[in-house]
């Protein structure tokens, strides 16, 4: 056990763990998408969750930081923030947000990270960034929805690491990444029937089981995105 | 070409930083990679087929249809790019009726888009076989697809009148 000041407040946290991680236990929430626990390396990808550090002169990703005995972290300094936006505006221009038509509109991380920061649902000031991919994909037990896609890659290191069926990849590159199945294939035929890990841990809805099946399925709560608490 | 693929694999070590090299070889020989291949290969090396997809989608010089008997390349290099490289290979997919990297149902034509193939100067370009194509226009290319069907009609009136000169020699 070490201690480390959070934001002035003292926090005895475990030596070693990520300061993310530490933050969201105690219940400080710091903007992220692509952190898992079971991460062994954090990827670091999706730029949300950048703090301030006494004695590093500029903003770092929290996710990739670890605890240690003195640490000073400060979550909502100006500079900090101001790099969560821009990735926030980002990640927006890409991702086009429909509320009313969206699934999740209650436990979307994207609704909760935008009031977090005071910024709006979109990517203004920035343009709208137009992808030239499907509107939906039908990969047998889910449909896929490239643009609501934000490719923090939870599900492809959900299903590879932590369920061992390895079928979700990443394919194309680019503005044309999606998440699909090997040749575009069908999910229908594939070992995970009862899994449906990758659409529980996805932050925004991309990744949507199909019927009762799918309910049944993301009723485990331990895959859950453990960082929305309750409002 | 499942056999010539089994055949190949063992002359690589069960390692996946083959993967590439291994899909190299592959397209080599066989000129794409069909799903059957990458399922090997993912056997081979003991990962998910899944990943190996992911992998040969990440590479432009990867292609997963047989090419077509004319192979259009459209370059979208930097200078082609600014010279509107990209209507080009619009045009293209549009009078093709398929997506950069796909073969018409008949295998006449695959497209394909290529980054600077090194003539900037005569941007936006495009290659048919190993013809460089300069200063494209979408009616260039109407006009190349009106010269390719003068030229089948060319080919079928000579093999007509082959036929009928053999018949009449008989």
């Amino acid at each position: 056990m070490v201690t480390i000041v959070v934001d002035t407040k003292e926090i005895q946290a475990d030596d070693g763990k990520s300061v993310l991680q530490t933050c969201l236990e105690h219940g400080i929430f710091i903007p992220n998408l692509c952190f898992m626990k079971s991460r062994e390396h954090p990827h670091a990808s999706c730029r949300l969750c950048f703090v301030e550090i006494y004695g590093i002169d500029q903003p770092v990703t929290s996710c990739t930081e670890r605890v240690r005995e003195g640490l000073v972290v400060l979550t909502a300094t100006a500079r900090a923030r101001r790099l969560q936006q821009a990735a926030f505006k980002l990640l927006m221009s890409a991702h086009h947000c429909r509320p009313k038509a969206c699934p999740v509109r209650g436990g979307c991380q994207l609704i909760r990270i935008a009031r977090h920061l005071k910024v709006g649902l979109n990517s203004q000031p920035l343009e709208r960034l137009e992808r030239a991919i499907d509107e939906e994909v039908d990969l047998g037990l889910f449909t896929y929805y490239p643009f609501r896609c934000v490719l923090c890659g939870r599900c492809v290191h959900v299903c590879r690491q932590r369920t061992g069926h390895n079928l979700l990849t990443f394919a194309g590159r680019g503005l044309k990444t999606v998440v699909a199945l090997f040749g575009g294939g069908d999910l229908a035929a594939a070992p995970c029937r009862h899994c449906g890990a990758c659409a529980t841990v996805c932050p925004t809805g991309a990744l949507v089981l199909k019927g009762e099946q799918g309910r049944a399925a993301s009723a485990d709560s331990s895959l859950r995105a453990p960082q929305i608490p309750p409002r | 070409m499942v056999q010539d693929i089994a055949a190949m694999l063992p002359a690589f070590e069960r390692h996946r930083g083959n993967l590439i090299p291994i899909l190299q070889a592959i397209q080599e020989r066989h000129s794409y990679l069909s799903g059957a291949a990458m399922k090997m290969v993912a056997k081979h090396l003991g990962i998910g087929p899944g990943e190996v997809y992911g992998v040969a989608t990440f590479y432009n010089q990867f292609r997963f249809q047989p090419p077509g008997r004319h192979r259009i390349k459209v370059c979208l290099g930097t200078a082609c790019h600014v010279a509107g490289g990209e209507i080009i290979l619009e045009n293209f997919e549009r009078k093709l009726g398929i997506k950069d990297g796909e073969t018409t149902a008949d295998r006449e034509y695959s497209v394909e888009r290529v980054v600077c193939v090194g003539c900037c100067a005569l941007a936006p370009v495009a290659l048919l076989d190993d013809d460089v194509l300069g200063r494209m226009l979408p009616s260039k290319v109407e006009g190349l697809f009106v010269q390719f069907e003068i030229e089948r009609q060319r080919q079928e009136r000579e093999k007509v009148a082959r036929e009928s000169g053999e018949q009449a020699r008989d």
